[in-house]
């Protein structure tokens, strides 16, 4: 029986629960300085002085740097396509562009020194006007960059695409609605900070730690700025406490400590405050959505248009390339005719946009599973009927878009179908009607939201190897990096599966540029399905050469070899008894190269997980408070490798797609002062907020890999955050109520009521 | 000034500013870096550790305060022969962690939280981690081998 | 998330503190539990010279019978609050309230005394101790006084304790079996309140006090007298932020702090009437 679809318990667990786990900031690198540095107050000013004399002259400070020492380029976001006068410097130079942006770095013996050494920095600030909104930087508010003329960073121009809408879009339809919408922004909120540490050793060698996603990419990154060969480089990645797609790449903070480094002649180290990483840590999502939808009378859907303005943050970067994403996933499940998305990315005077847990593709479900509600309500459909009349169907697979993703294999009516049968979808439309009937304050609400989204897009290979060695252990490396997901765990049970290994005999190693030589990272849900797929490949290459050994040592012919995954040997089939060892053919082979193995695989397309959430909410109709009280979410990542590791990415997913939707938000005062810069303030979603979450099972694999998966590290946030905002929405649409937008905060739920009261 | 404090049944003597955090003298006097800091304004949980065996947050207590006093860490719940303690099984049958930060911190409130409550149920658990913040597993599973510990455990 | 520096002293007991005050003025605070005062440090938002640490003045724990109220020790933590028989069963309110308060970890170390020498209008405990009509006993270098609740609370984290006097004791009258209601709203449970609502019931002296809808925490007035007069908990509640700015923050505007006032304080007074099983 195979290994592969069971519940493996983690092999990483132990380490985490007896000692606890080792991150960047546990590290003992002896000699090392700390790293403070002095963030701007202002969201934006000029720099008329920095003032730094004091402070270089505190106890045990060894060095204060501001912008103008710093010799190294400003770096130019969206993968070098935002336009140069917005490249970002290591420090704020001249200018500061947000609250929080680094202004000066302070090296000292001790953090306690650092942050006494902090307070004495002056800094005179000239404000100048700030912009906060998107919407205002698009037209008439500030203008973040004056080189650049306009706070536009980047819209679909870029990528060959139109801002001007068809006119004739919604030429024919009886029916259209429009409704704007707030993907508002939130904190990634990892719960380890970013951290970074650097040594140059005597031979000229880099050695860094740093707390990412990305080992290989911080190496090469290194080796562009600093001007090194690559192989002068050595990242090592300890253990990370979680990315979402924030850690994902470098920030100058964590570059400048190598900068530091060398500078100064000794190891230096840095590792944030929460207060810090609210505003130094890039943000997520922050659309503005305007969304028009346009069918017939009796539900059938024709026409879509999505137009999103992006709040790109101050430094545009990966966040101002989301809607890019957004507009990929454009129509979600839904077959629409005809279907165009215009966005613009801005600058404003707030932190940088980044990846967070679904990068731009909540942003897609989100605006279609909002208006699909609004579309339903107009003409007084059930909004899970509308949906289901729309979908594209389970044999049209592959099924290519008009915006040009082509859906590998999906059965979108069938998640539907269970996530509904397993809520009792009519038991519960039957329970809010006897609740109105009775005219309880508590309003009862049942939101539904179907998705897919793409994963396996961050890139198209991965590198994985196996080694057998002599003692009959294995050791398999890969090119991602995991920060939660158990891929220990998953490598290993690949291998153990196609070998026979004991899983306790298998070594899994991620994460360190001298042992595994090439690698993509984790993000966008990639990893089993190319690093994977790579280990898979690797160990089914080292399966054959163990049975080519085989055959030559049993003077067999190889197409008698069996490997007997049972008891981890291979053996002549029919005769049990002639057999070897792993440890065996390992050993005969170590003369001649080993057994061993490398893969750099190579993705035959992107897949596309799917899925059906519905949620119950009490909204308490006098105060606005919404309670969570039911989720049922039916998610398809293909086929499933380990069932635990799954539910975990779902669970984790799903408890920050709701909080996007019922709690968290990071805000700014008008004058762009931020308000949730701690985590007091900001609403991180805790336990007594959410109710246990009800998973059903579904699996289509899919044909594009070996493995048959998909990702599923995304899904949970993609579909659930609509599916609570609309719960929200029908809980009090007897009272008029069309929309809320997100966070669905009590004030913001009882402003809607008296306003479709009125 | 010097500050003795029983961490996980070894006395730990060291001179440090009266401002030193207890979480800073165990991660960096004592040497254990099990227990985590996620937050400055006592919000997260990740540094929770048992104080004369109740929950507290280390970031938020002076060693000083603790002076003369025991901890217990994550590194000293296992009995000394390596039998987890059972919310550490748990934890680990639940799959109750993933990147492991909150784990440590987790773990001891779930400690103190299961001693001080005859019974528990899952409102219960949901309430008494209220304190501890986890951005990876949805609390789901964690839920459950609280539970878990908590009913085996009499 | 490093306080600023600071010389640290031992006070033995609440004598010695008071004579600590004296000599180290303004530029002393007193540590007790210290969850209200270390926050503040860490984010370097106060930095006092000095820190005079009463945590281990184990007198000051307690909780007693004093005949016709219950005084309870200034320095006990707010889970023997809760979980105190005595105060279960004469002045159930508190222990129920002192559980509310932030999570159990904050619980194992916060005193009753920090929190109410703090002064913050957001925090639950003094307004429960103001609805209940108790009081303060303060000890200052020329001996002790008792402060009425009504007089404690001067302004945003201001009391009517001197400099130089350290909180002794709280005492809060017996219920004699009134029922009783704390409405606390929140975003999540381990949140301050946006609003919160105490009320007790005739028999305990039928206060009402409002948590975070001023800068101290405030008795509704007009709502008990409202009350008194034999109004429905409706009609009373509608007056609840009669007279009140309500703050305006990150979580309500004061426009939403008042209609909450009003719904939490006609749900107060509901549980109030409905009495305790």
């Amino acid at each position: 029986m195979s290994i592969l679809g069971t519940r493996v318990l983690r092999v990483e667990d132990p380490k985490f629960l007896t000692v606890g786990g080792t991150y960047t900031a546990d590290l003992d690198i002896p000699g090392a300085l700390h790293v403070t540095y002095v963030r701007s107050a202002s969201p934006h000013a000029r720099l008329a002085g920095v003032d730094v004399s004091a402070a270089a002259q505190a106890p045990g400070v060894v060095a204060v740097v501001t912008g103008a020492d710093v010799d190294l380029a400003p770096q130019v976001g969206i993968m070098g396509m935002a336009p140069a006068p917005m490249a970002r410097p290591y420090l704020a130079t001249g200018v500061v562009r947000f609250a929080g942006e680094p202004i000066a770095a302070i090296v000292a013996e001790t953090r306690a020194q650092g942050e006494d050494a902090a307070e004495l920095v002056v800094i005179d600030y000239e404000p100048l006007d700030a912009v906060i909104d998107p919407l205002a930087a698009m037209d008439g508010g500030p203008v973040v960059y004056p080189d650049h003329g306009s706070n536009r960073a980047i819209s679909i121009a870029a990528v060959g695409g139109s801002t001007d809408p068809d006119e004739h879009l919604f030429d024919g339809c009886e029916v259209v609605v429009r409704q704007e919408i707030v993907n508002r922004r939130v904190a990634p909120c990892p719960l380890e900070t970013r951290a970074a540490a650097a040594r140059w050793e005597a031979d000229g060698r880099l050695t860094y730690w740093v707390s990412t996603q990305t080992p290989h990419g911080a190496k090469s990154k290194l080796a562009q700025v600093f001007g090194l060969e690559a192989d002068q480089v050595h990242v090592i990645v300890p253990d990370v406490g979680g990315g979402f797609g924030a850690k994902i790449g470098g920030y100058p903070e964590e570059l400048l400590v190598v900068w530091l480094a060398k500078r100064l002649g000794r190891p230096v180290r840095w590792s944030e405050s929460r207060s810090e990483s609210m505003l130094g840590l890039g943000h997520g999502r922050a659309q503005y959505q305007v969304a028009e939808l346009g069918g017939t009378r009796d539900g059938r859907i024709q026409a879509y248009r999505l137009t999103v303005v992006q709040d790109a943050g101050a430094y545009p970067d990966m966040g101002a390339f989301l809607p890019f994403l957004t507009r990929s996933m454009l129509p979600g499940v839904y077959d629409i005719e005809r279907q165009e998305c215009i966005w613009t990315s801005v600058v404003t005077n707030t932190t940088p946009v980044v990846a967070y847990r679904g990068a731009g593709r909540p942003e897609a479900a989100a605006a279609i599973e909002r208006i699909l509600d609004v579309f339903a309500d107009e003409i007084g459909a059930d909004p899970a009927e509308v949906r289901r009349m729309n979908m594209i169907g389970a044999d049209r697979f592959p099924f290519t878009t008009p915006v040009g993703s082509t859906y590998d294999v999906g059965d979108y009516a069938g998640a539907l179908d269970r996530a509904l049968e397993a809520a009792d979808y009519k038991a519960l439309r039957a329970a809010q009607q006897a609740r109105r009937a009775s005219g309880d304050r508590l309003a009862m609400g049942i939101g539904v939201a179907t998705y897919v989204e793409v994963t396996g897009a961050a890139g198209n290979t991965e590198y994985g190897s196996v080694e057998v060695r002599s003692d009959g252990t294995a050791v398999v490396k890969c090119g991602t990096s995991p920060h939660g997901q158990g891929h220990a765990t998953a490598w290993a049970m690949i291998v153990s599966d196609r070998t026979g290994i004991p899983l306790d005999r298998i070594t899994v190693v991620h994460n360190d540029t001298d042992v595994v030589p090439r690698g993509q990272g984790t993000m966008g849900s990639s990893s089993l399905q190319h690093g994977g797929v790579a280990v898979l490949e690797a160990a089914d290459t080292v399966v054959s050469q163990a049975r080519e050994l085989a055959a030559n040592l049993l003077e067999a012919n190889v197409d008698d070899i069996v490997v007997d995954t049972a008891t981890g040997r291979l053996h002549v089939a029919g005769t049990p008894t002639a057999s070897k060892t792993w440890a065996e053919l390992a050993s005969a082979a170590a003369g001649r190269g080993g057994l061993s193995a490398e893969s750099d695989m190579s993705s035959q397309g992107n897949t596309y997980p799917f899925g059906a959430h519905v949620v119950v909410v009490d909204v308490d109709t006098e105060t606005g408070k919404v309670a969570v009280r039911r989720v049922v979410a039916c998610d398809d990542a293909g086929r499933i490798l380990n069932p635990l590791l799954l539910e975990g990415q779902i669970h984790g997913g799903l408890a920050q797609g709701i909080a996007q939707a019922l709690l968290e938000e990071v805000r700014y005062d008008d004058d762009g002062n931020p308000l949730t810069a701690n985590l007091a303030d900001y609403a991180f979603v805790s336990a007594p907020e959410l109710p246990s979450f009800e998973l059903v099972q579904m699996e289509t694999p899919t044909p594009l890999n070996a493995l048959g998966a998909k990702g599923i590290g995304e899904s949970g946030s993609i579909g659930s955050t609509p599916a609570v905002q609309n719960a929200v929405v029908d809980a009090l649409s007897h009272l008029n109520v069309r929309h809320i937008d997100m966070p669905t905060t009590p004030e913001r739920v009882w402003a809607a009521i008296r306003e479709a009261q009125k | 000034m010097k500050v003795t404090i029983t961490v996980n049944g070894r006395e730990q003597t060291h001179d440090v500013e009266p401002r030193q955090l207890l979480v800073h003298f165990i991660r960096e006097n004592a040497g254990l870096t099990g227990t985590n800091i996620g937050c400055d304004t006592t919000s997260c949980g990740a540094c929770t550790v048992l104080l004369e065996g109740e929950s507290v947050k280390s970031c938020t207590v002076l060693a000083v305060q603790a002076d003369g006093g025991n901890v217990t860490t994550i590194e000293g719940l296992a009995a000394p022969d390596g039998t987890l303690h059972p919310v550490q099984k748990a934890f680990h049958e639940h799959h109750g962690l993933q990147c492991g930060y909150c784990t440590p911190g987790m773990v001891m409130a779930a400690v103190s939280l299961i001693e001080e409550n005859a019974s528990l149920d899952e409102r219960g658990v949901r309430e008494g981690l209220e304190g501890n913040l986890c951005r990876c597993t949805g609390y789901h599973n964690i839920v459950k081998a609280v539970l878990a510990a908590a009913g085996g455990s009499s | 998330m490093i306080p600023a520096a600071f010389d640290y002293v031992r006070a033995g007991s609440a004598e010695e503190a008071v004579s600590l005050l004296g000599q180290y003025g303004d530029d002393a605070k007193l540590l007790a539990g210290g969850h209200s005062l270390l926050p503040l440090m860490k984010l370097r938002l106060a930095s006092p010279a000095v820190i005079i640490d009463v945590g281990r003045v184990r007198d000051l724990s307690y909780v007693r019978d004093a005949g016709d109220h219950v005084a309870i020790g200034a320095l006990t933590r707010h889970c023997d609050v809760q979980r105190d028989p005595l105060l279960q069963a004469q002045v159930p309110l508190l222990p129920h309230v002192a559980g509310q308060v932030g999570d159990p970890q904050v619980r194992h170390r916060g005193t009753i005394g920090g929190s109410i020498a703090h002064g913050d209008p957001a925090s639950d405990l003094p307004a429960a101790v103001l609805a209940l009509g108790g009081s303060l006993v303060a000890r200052g270098p020329s001996g002790e006084r008792v402060i009425p609740a009504g007089s404690f609370f001067e302004g945003f984290l201001e009391t009517a304790l001197a400099p130089d006097e350290v909180l002794t004791e709280v005492r809060v009258p017996k219920m004699d079996g009134a029922g009783w209601s704390f409405q606390k709203f929140n975003r999540r449970a381990q949140d301050w309140a946006i609003v919160g609502v105490v009320a007790v019931g005739p028999q305990a002296g039928g206060g009402v006090a409002l948590v975070n809808m001023a800068s101290t925490p405030v008795r509704a007035g007009a709502v008990e007298r409202a009350v008194a007069g034999g109004a429905s908990p409706a009609d009373a509640a509608a007056s609840a932020a009669e007279g009140l700015d309500p703050p305006s923050d990150l979580n309500a505007t004061p426009e939403f702090r008042r209609h909450l006032a009003t719904v939490l304080t006609r749900r107060a007074l509901e549980e109030v009437a409905a009495g305790r099983p």
